[in-house]
């Protein structure tokens, strides 16, 4: 019904409402860029190192492997691949947002490819469905994007000041702020059965496959829930086209 | 490891990121879905995010016994936590109360 109004949105008015509906997950990603920063002193790393890991790498849960397997002696291949495969999920990220940055130029997507997170891909992936499209949608993402970057080691650096006096830091249950979040954005979402299967089933085969190597757990977990609702839905699909028949 | 070998660990990483990351934006203009990946996608947040999550909260300690038990905070603060955001559809209320249902619960059961 506000659709007009909404395509009207100033460049301006974009970044403010980016920076709104990012906050919540700025908040809850606080805990993790400081038990990282913490983390990463207390496991021997420098200053410099775990700095810039946040800086350049930009990704907690690659950043924690890392850090797991440097402890265990892993070598750069194992925590290469571990790297490639936890954030294999970034793959179903960027195509299912690709359709809203196709028309914008090269800078533009490298950039934000390349600071997409979990976080940003949630937010924007709402806002695509909920307000739809629209001409300056891209400074929405692009806040979203910095806020992110600039929030993760902004706390990486605290965690780094902090972590030679506060040991046991990832002992708190800070890291919960994460699990509190992401259910927070997936409630709202389970908008038809088929979602709600789709999460169940992710839960089962994600739960049952935690003890795999490299967080494959996860990805099995997604791929089993995105074809057990897409299943679901496609039965609908042809019931209801039956029905119309 | 020494400072070079963390140098490079960090740039092959970097470059991992980007590589999984960029190439679907980069060579957009010639990336079609056909319309079945495309509703397939749909799923992607609930399924991730959920996939993400719920081993976290049944696996409070890593390598250790699943905890489907009420002594579970993180168990505890999750139900709740889902409860608040079912019903008002709400994130940061979400946030608050699940931390703070959390935090009471850890102290309560003393774990």
């Amino acid at each position: 019904m506000t659709t007009k109004m909404k395509t009207d949105r100033t460049i301006g008015s974009e970044i403010g409402r980016g920076l709104l509906a990012t906050l919540p997950v700025m908040i809850s990603a606080f805990p993790f860029g400081l038990i990282f920063g913490a983390l990463g002193i207390a496991k021997g790393l420098s200053p410099l190192a775990v700095m810039c890991m946040s800086l350049f790498v930009f990704s907690g849960s690659a950043q924690f492997i890392a850090i797991l397997l440097l402890g265990t002696g892993s070598g750069l291949g194992v925590i290469w691949l571990a790297t490639l495969i936890l954030n294999l999920r970034h793959l179903l990220y960027a195509a299912t947002l690709v359709d809203h940055v196709r028309h914008l130029n090269q800078i533009w997507r490298f950039t934000l490819s390349a600071w997409l997170t979990d976080e940003t891909f949630a937010v924007m992936e709402r806002r695509y469905r909920v307000e739809g499209d629209a001409p300056h949608a891209h400074w929405y993402y692009l806040t979203s994007c910095l806020g992110m970057y600039l929030n993760w080691g902004f706390w990486t650096f605290i965690g780094i000041v902090l972590g030679t006096q506060y040991e046991g830091i990832e002992k708190w249950g800070l890291e919960f702020a994460m699990v509190v979040t992401f259910i927070g954005i997936v409630m709202p979402a389970l908008r038809a059965r088929p979602y709600w299967v789709a999460a169940i089933v992710a839960a089962v085969v994600a739960t049952l496959g935690h003890a795999l190597p490299f967080k494959l757990g996860l990805m099995l977990g997604a791929l089993a829930g995105i074809g057990a609702g897409l299943a679901l839905q496609e039965i609908k699909r042809r019931n209801a086209a039956s029905d119309v028949v | 490891m020494s400072e070079i070998d963390i140098a490079v660990m960090i740039a092959g990483m970097a470059l991992i990121n980007l590589a999984i990351r960029w190439p679907v934006y980069l060579f957009a203009d010639h990336v079609r879905f056909p319309p079945i990946i495309e509703r397939a996608l749909a799923f992607v947040p609930v399924t991730v995010l959920t996939a993400i999550v719920v081993p976290m909260v049944l696996y409070p300690t890593d390598g250790g016994e699943i905890q489907l038990t009420w002594r579970n905070p993180y168990l505890i603060g999750a139900i709740v936590a889902a409860i608040v955001s079912w019903r008002w559809h709400k994130l940061m209320p979400t946030i608050l109360i699940g931390m703070a249902v959390f935090f009471a619960a850890r102290w309560a059961l003393g774990v």
